[in-house]
C-alpha cells in the first residue's frame, strides 16, 4: 500500500514536471564525474536532432545499440529551432545536433551544454524537385515563376532562414504557396507532386531516393549549414550520451552521414 | 452520448456509501485498508484534477497579460484570428448544409448499408487528423483522382488555398454536427410531425415549424461542436493545406509555429483558443447540454 501511494505520488510529480516545467532537477551532486571509456556502456540517453539528421541518425542510432546491446537510444527529431525552445522549456534531452549555430547557441548561452559544441558535419542547399524533373527547373531563377508552386521552410526555421538567404544572395523573391514547419514538410509535398519544388538540404534529396532529384544550387549562391553537436550538463545519462557523440564525431559517423548527403567539415 | 437523458443529478462523492453491495464488499475488508483505499482513491482524484487544473495554470500564469493587446495587433497573429473565424464558420455552415440532411436519412431512412455510412461519417471523429490530412492530399490533391478532376473540369486546386483549409476543416468537423443532430431527431416525439401532417401541412412545412424547432437544441450544440472542433483544427489542415500567413495559417497552425520562437505569441494565441472554447462549453452547458 505504502508503495503505490509513494508510486502515485511519483506520478503526480511527473504530471507537474512535465507542465509546471519549472522545477529543474539537480542530481549531479549525487553522480561522479566519470570519465569514458572504451567498454561497452548500458542505459539509455535522448537526443534531440535536427530533422534533417532523421535518416543518418537512425542509422547510427542502429550501430550504437548493436555495439552497446544493453544501450537504447531514443530520437527526438524536429526543426532545430524547436528542439532548442524544448530543451529550454522542458528539457529531457541528453545530447542535441542543431542544423545551425544559432540555436545551438540558444541552448549554450544558457549554460545547459557541456563544454563547447562541436561542428560534426555541414550540409549545403538543393532545389528538390519530382523524380524526372518535370517542370525542367535549372536553377533558383527558374522559382520566380508565379505558376510554380514552391515550398520553403518557415522562416524561423534553420533551412527556412538559409534558403532565404540564397535567394537573397541571388536577388531573388520566391512566393511559396505554403511555408513548413520543418524541413521535412517541404520534401513530402513535393515526393506527393502537391508541389513543384522546394529548397531544402542535399541530405534531404538524397533521403528522399528515386521519388525526388535535386538540382544543385551554384556555390556563390549557396551557403553552408554547419550542425553542432553537444552533451547536456549534468546529463543523468551522460555516459551513454557521450558515447553516442564520440560515434558521431567517428570516421564510421562521418561515412554514415556523407552516405547521406552530407559534406564533411 | 452527448443527449444521455435523465441523468440531471451529477454524481456526488458520497453517494456510494448508500451503495447496498458495495456495503456488503466493505464488510469483509479490514478497517484501515478500507481507509487506506479511500484515502488512495481522493488521491487519484486529487492527480486528475492537478493533471487537468496545472496546464491551464501554465498557461494562463505566462500569459503576457499586460501586452496582450500589442500581441493580438501583430500582423501575424491577427491574420490567424481573421482566417481561423473565416474557415471555421465556412466549414460550420457547409457542415449544416450537407450535415443536417445527412442526419436525417441517418435517423429516419432504413436502407442497406446505414451501419456502414454511419461508421464512415464518424471515422474522422477518431482518426488521427494527419491521417486524415493525408487521405484528403490523396483524393483531393493535384495528383488524386477526385482532385484531378476538379482541376480539369473547374480549374480548381485545393492544397495550399484557403478553400484547402476550409474542406479539412469540414472534414474533422462535421461529423460532431451529424452525429448530435441525428440524436436529437431520434429523440424528438415524432407525434407532432404527424399531427402536422393531418392538420394538412406537407413535408417542408412540417420539417421547417416543427421538426426544425423541436431539434433547435440539438442544432445549436452540434454547431457549437463542429465550430469548436473546426477552429482548433491543426493535424489535416497543416497536411492538406500548408502552412502561409493569411491563406491557411490558422491559429493553431500560428500556435505552433510561434512556439519556435515568439513564445508570447504562442500564448497569447492559446489564450485566445482556451477563451473560445470555455466560451462554447459553457453556452452548451448552460442551455443545451445540462448533463456536459
Amino acid at each position: 500500500m505504502r508503495k503505490s501511494r509513494a508510486s502515485l505520488l511519483a506520478a503526480l510529480c511527473a504530471v507537474v514536471l512535465v507542465v509546471g516545467a519549472g522545477c529543474g532537477t539537480d542530481d549531479s551532486s549525487v553522480r561522479e564525474r566519470s570519465s569514458p571509456s572504451d567498454k561497452a556502456v548500458a542505459g539509455s540517453a535522448t537526443v534531440f536532432a535536427a530533422a534533417s539528421l532523421t535518416e543518418s541518425f537512425t542509422e547510427l542510432k542502429a550501430m550504437f545499440e548493436t555495439a552497446h546491446p544493453g544501450a537504447t537510444i531514443t530520437l527526438n527529431l524536429g526543426p532545430s529551432s524547436g528542439l532548442a525552445a524544448q530543451i529550454l522549456e522542458q528539457g529531457g534531452a541528453d545530447a542535441f545536433a542543431s542544423a545551425d549555430q544559432s540555436n545551438m547557441k540558444k541552448v549554450t548561452d544558457t549554460g545547459v551544454i557541456e563544454g563547447e559544441p562541436l561542428v560534426f558535419i555541414k550540409n549545403r542547399l538543393q532545389i528538390i524537385v519530382a523524380a524526372g524533373n518535370p517542370e525542367d527547373i535549372k536553377g533558383l531563377s527558374d522559382l520566380v515563376n508565379p505558376s510554380l508552386k514552391v515550398v520553403l521552410a518557415a522562416p524561423q526555421v534553420p533551412v527556412g532562414r538559409y534558403a532565404r538567404e540564397a535567394l537573397d544572395k541571388a536577388g531573388l523573391t520566391v512566393k511559396p504557396v505554403s511555408e513548413s514547419v520543418d524541413v521535412k514538410g517541404v520534401v513530402g509535398p513535393v515526393t506527393l507532386g502537391e508541389a513543384d519544388a522546394g529548397i531544402v538540404y542535399a541530405s534531404d534529396v538524397k533521403a528522399a531516393g528515386d521519388k525526388a532529384a535535386g538540382v544543385d544550387i551554384p556555390e556563390e549562391q549557396n551557403i553552408v549549414a554547419e550542425y553542432p553537436i553537444g552533451v547536456i550538463k549534468d546529463s543523468p545519462n551522460r555516459e551513454v550520451a557521450l558515447k553516442f557523440v564520440d560515434l558521431v564525431l567517428s570516421d564510421r559517423g562521418r561515412e554514415v552521414l556523407t552516405g547521406n548527403g552530407f559534406k564533411s567539415p | 452520448m452527448l443527449r444521455a437523458p435523465h441523468k440531471r443529478q451529477a454524481p456526488r462523492f458520497r453517494s456510494e456509501r448508500g451503495n447496498a453491495s458495495i456495503n456488503a464488499g466493505r464488510r469483509t475488508i479490514p478497517k484501515a485498508a478500507s481507509a487506506t483505499s479511500g484515502l488512495l482513491i481522493r488521491i487519484a482524484v486529487a492527480i486528475s484534477i492537478a493533471f487537468f487544473l496545472l496546464p491551464l495554470v501554465g498557461l494562463l500564469l505566462r500569459t503576457p497579460w499586460t501586452e496582450l493587446g500589442i500581441e493580438l495587433a501583430s500582423p501575424p497573429v491577427r491574420s490567424a484570428l481573421w482566417l481561423s473565424l473565416v474557415c471555421s464558420l465556412a466549414a460550420t455552415a457547409i457542415s449544416l448544409l450537407f450535415g443536417v440532411p445527412l442526419a436525417w436519412a441517418l435517423a429516419r431512412w432504413t436502407f442497406p448499408g446505414k451501419a456502414l455510412v454511419r461508421a464512415l461519417t464518424t471515422l474522422p471523429m477518431i482518426l488521427p487528423p494527419v491521417v486524415g490530412g493525408v487521405a484528403l492530399l490523396l483524393a483531393f490533391g493535384r495528383r488524386g483522382f477526385a482532385g484531378r478532376l476538379l482541376e480539369q473540369a473547374f480549374g480548381i486546386t485545393l492544397p495550399f488555398t484557403t478553400a484547402g483549409a476550409i474542406l479539412a476543416e469540414t472534414f474533422v468537423a462535421m461529423p460532431f454536427l451529424v452525429i448530435t443532430v441525428e440524436a436529437g431527431l431520434r429523440s424528438m416525439d415524432r407525434r407532432f410531425e404527424d399531427a402536422a401532417s393531418t392538420l394538412g401541412a406537407n413535408r417542408w412545412l412540417t420539417f421547417r415549424r416543427v421538426t426544425l424547432p423541436l431539434i433547435g437544441p440539438s442544432l445549436w450544440a452540434g454547431g457549437a461542436l463542429c465550430w469548436a472542433r473546426a477552429i482548433g483544427e491543426f493535424g489535416a489542415t497543416i497536411t492538406f493545406a500548408g502552412n502561409l500567413q493569411g491563406r491557411t495559417q490558422t491559429i493553431p497552425l500560428a500556435v505552433y509555429l510561434a512556439l519556435e520562437t515568439r513564445l508570447e505569441s504562442a500564448i497569447t494565441l492559446s489564450v485566445v483558443l482556451l477563451a473560445i472554447s470555455l466560451t462554447i462549453l459553457i453556452v452548451l452547458r448552460d442551455r443545451f447540454l445540462p448533463n456536459l
